[in-house]
């Protein structure tokens, strides 16, 4: 009898809370507030657009390095020059002969091709954020295309390559090498 | 940074839009008069009350710009800790975003358990949280550490730092909403400005006190701020505390964007660079006496500054008025909180002689501000972001007040 009032007060509990929870759920835990709506595919599908370093959110498509260069002519060179050197904006061209003197040499330009650790990146920001006056226009083969010719005037990739998802997540950068985590710590060390 | 933003070039490009800023420009400088002042104010009513007020026409203290889309706030100008919202620093990367916060929306998902979206009443019903701490860009500094000029203002040499009182929900409470898979470890931040602008931050901050932060000092945060709402992490880079946050995703590893590799990170002299340098480590500067200030007599004057560290509270500034060789302990002025701006003072007595004034900030990990010769060393001349070193104002015997490092 006792084992029986204890049984039906933990349904009672178990109800309660049940019915106080907003919406359903799949996982053990009840969400503590039950605030905000499911995410729906669409709207995950909108808004991500990152692309990490494995290779994971890049889209279907493709693009030439000969595509890079027409496209490059008419989107890029008024702001970063013709084939990415010498505009008016930030360069996108050249390599450091030896080493990676950065930290030495104030003058050096950390351009792709001598201080961009990962190609990914390059795809990941021309389709988000560029051209200045029209970010996130260009369509993905466009974006592709001018990962190919930005990497080939680095002298990264030959002049027949072609870019993908697969071929990009596999290219290494020159600077590839050249990063280390934050090693600061407090305490008396200067680093 | 570039030295001219694209805007303003083009801007200048439209002889139409010229003829507008000059018109708008004498708009100002009508509005900014000064009004007639009676001799004696106690014999004529004043005026009456304001839905908004306004500072006196007597002050002007202003941002300025430095290069591209970037404006310092007048360290010199302001007293105490908190930053007036109207002048607290900017950068921003793609422009200030105009958002309707009816159709905000903050997108949480990844490795949660249930992918969620927020609108900007649902984030204002949480329990929420209000600190008060410094948010300063990692660029901060870099004029006094190469190409340095005498004729330089506290604005100019530090001004991209700024604290306010921040409210908002912490994020640890949003990720227990949504239930954080045991994998993660990074998740993405994602802003809803022409940049898109992203960092990756591990998961620890936002266990231990980052924030989603939506007001600042008593009002809705400031347009430059990232309204309606933004990540604030205390004590870290301003560049990782994305402003108009729209998206989180949430991951096992970094997503190495633009900003985190090509950007903010700090080349070393062994040819290696640093990432994922978020921590502002302690720092401090004297705001008054500086450039271009002239101290007018002989005598007794006060030495007031700032210094903060990402690492926690300060726990000392000592100040010296002989370049170095003497350190004298200042009094650090209540309240002194962790991650924040402390105002610290010193008593001078001034004897007409040439002095350089530096101040040196301890944190509580016991950090020591480095001198410019110590940083240079760990870092090498070309290094970029985390200037933190100890600065110095020359007081001539004129009085006259210059930035006392000098380039080597």
């Amino acid at each position: 009898m006792r084992i029986c009032v204890a049984w039906a007060l933990i349904a009672a509990v178990v109800t309660t809370s049940c019915a106080t929870a907003r919406r359903p759920r799949s996982g053990p835990r009840v969400t503590p507030f039950g605030f905000g709506s499911p995410a729906t595919e669409e709207q995950i599908r909108a808004w991500d657009i990152d692309v990490r370093p494995d290779g994971k959110g890049l889209p279907a498509g493709r693009g030439t390095v000969a595509q890079g260069a027409s496209i490059y002519a008419e989107k890029c060179a008024a702001c970063h020059g013709e084939r990415g050197r010498n505009g008016p904006f930030e360069p996108l061209v050249g390599r450091v002969a030896e080493g990676f003197p950065f930290g030495r040499d104030p003058s050096l330009k950390r351009t792709v091709g001598s201080y961009w650790p990962y190609a990914t990146t390059l795809f990941d920001y021309m389709r988000r954020a560029m051209p200045w006056m029209s970010p996130g226009s260009l369509q993905d083969d466009e974006v592709y295309a001018l990962v190919a010719y930005i990497l080939h005037l680095n002298e990264i990739v030959p002049e027949d390559a072609v870019m993908d998802a697969d071929s990009l997540a596999r290219v290494v950068m020159p600077a590839h090498d050249r990063f280390v985590r934050d090693n600061r710590r407090g305490g008396r060390e200067i680093r | 940074m570039s030295k001219l933003s694209r805007r303003s070039v083009l801007m200048r490009t439209a002889s139409g839009a010229v003829a507008l800023l000059a018109r708008s420009a004498r708009a100002q400088e009508a509005r900014d008069e000064p009004p007639e002042i009676p001799d004696d104010p106690t014999k004529i009513q004043g005026r009456g009350w304001r839905e908004l007020g306004e500072r006196s026409t007597f002050e002007r203290p202003r941002r300025v710009a430095f290069d591209g889309d970037v404006s310092l706030s007048p360290l010199q100008d302001l007293h105490g800790i908190i930053t007036p919202a109207d002048l607290h620093f900017e950068r921003h990367h793609g422009g200030v975003p105009a958002i309707d916060p009816a159709r905000y929306r903050l997108l949480i998902h990844g490795l949660v358990k249930r992918a969620t979206v927020f609108t900007l009443a649902e984030l204002k019903r949480f329990p929420s949280r209000s600190r008060i701490c410094f948010v300063e860009c990692s660029g901060n500094g870099s004029r006094g550490y190469r190409n340095i000029a005498a004729e330089t203002t506290p604005q100019n040499l530090d001004g991209l730092t700024s604290t306010s009182e921040w409210t908002g929900v912490p994020l640890a409470t949003i990720f227990r909403e949504v239930g954080v898979d045991s994998r993660a470890t990074w998740f993405l931040a994602e802003g809803m400005d022409a940049a898109v602008m992203t960092r990756s931050i591990p998961m620890d901050k936002a266990w231990d006190d980052a924030m989603i932060a939506y007001a600042q000092n008593g009002e809705a945060l400031r347009p430059e701020q990232g309204y309606p709402a933004r990540l604030l992490l205390p004590g870290w880079e301003g560049n990782s505390q994305v402003k108009w946050i729209r998206r989180i995703e949430v991951s096992d590893q970094p997503f190495m964007t633009r900003e985190e590799t090509s950007k903010y990170t700090d080349p070393l002299p062994d040819c290696t660079a640093r990432m994922f340098s978020f921590v502002m480590d302690a720092k401090s500067i004297i705001t008054f006496p500086a450039y271009p200030v002239t101290l007018t007599a002989s005598g007794s004057w006060e030495i007031s500054g700032l210094a903060w560290s990402g690492r926690g509270r300060i726990t000392k500034v000592e100040v010296s008025i002989d370049g170095g060789r003497a350190w004298n302990r200042a009094t650090l002025e209540e309240p002194v909180l962790s991650k924040c701006h402390t105002r610290f003072r010193y008593p001078w007595q001034w004897n007409g002689a040439e002095a350089l004034l530096m101040s040196r900030a301890t944190d509580e990990t016991g950090y020591v501000q480095p001198t410019l010769g110590e940083l240079r060393a760990a870092r090498g001349r070309g290094t970029e972001y985390h200037y933190n070193h100890v600065l110095a104002w020359r007081v001539r015997p004129d009085g006259r007040v210059v930035f006392g490092l000098e380039s080597a």
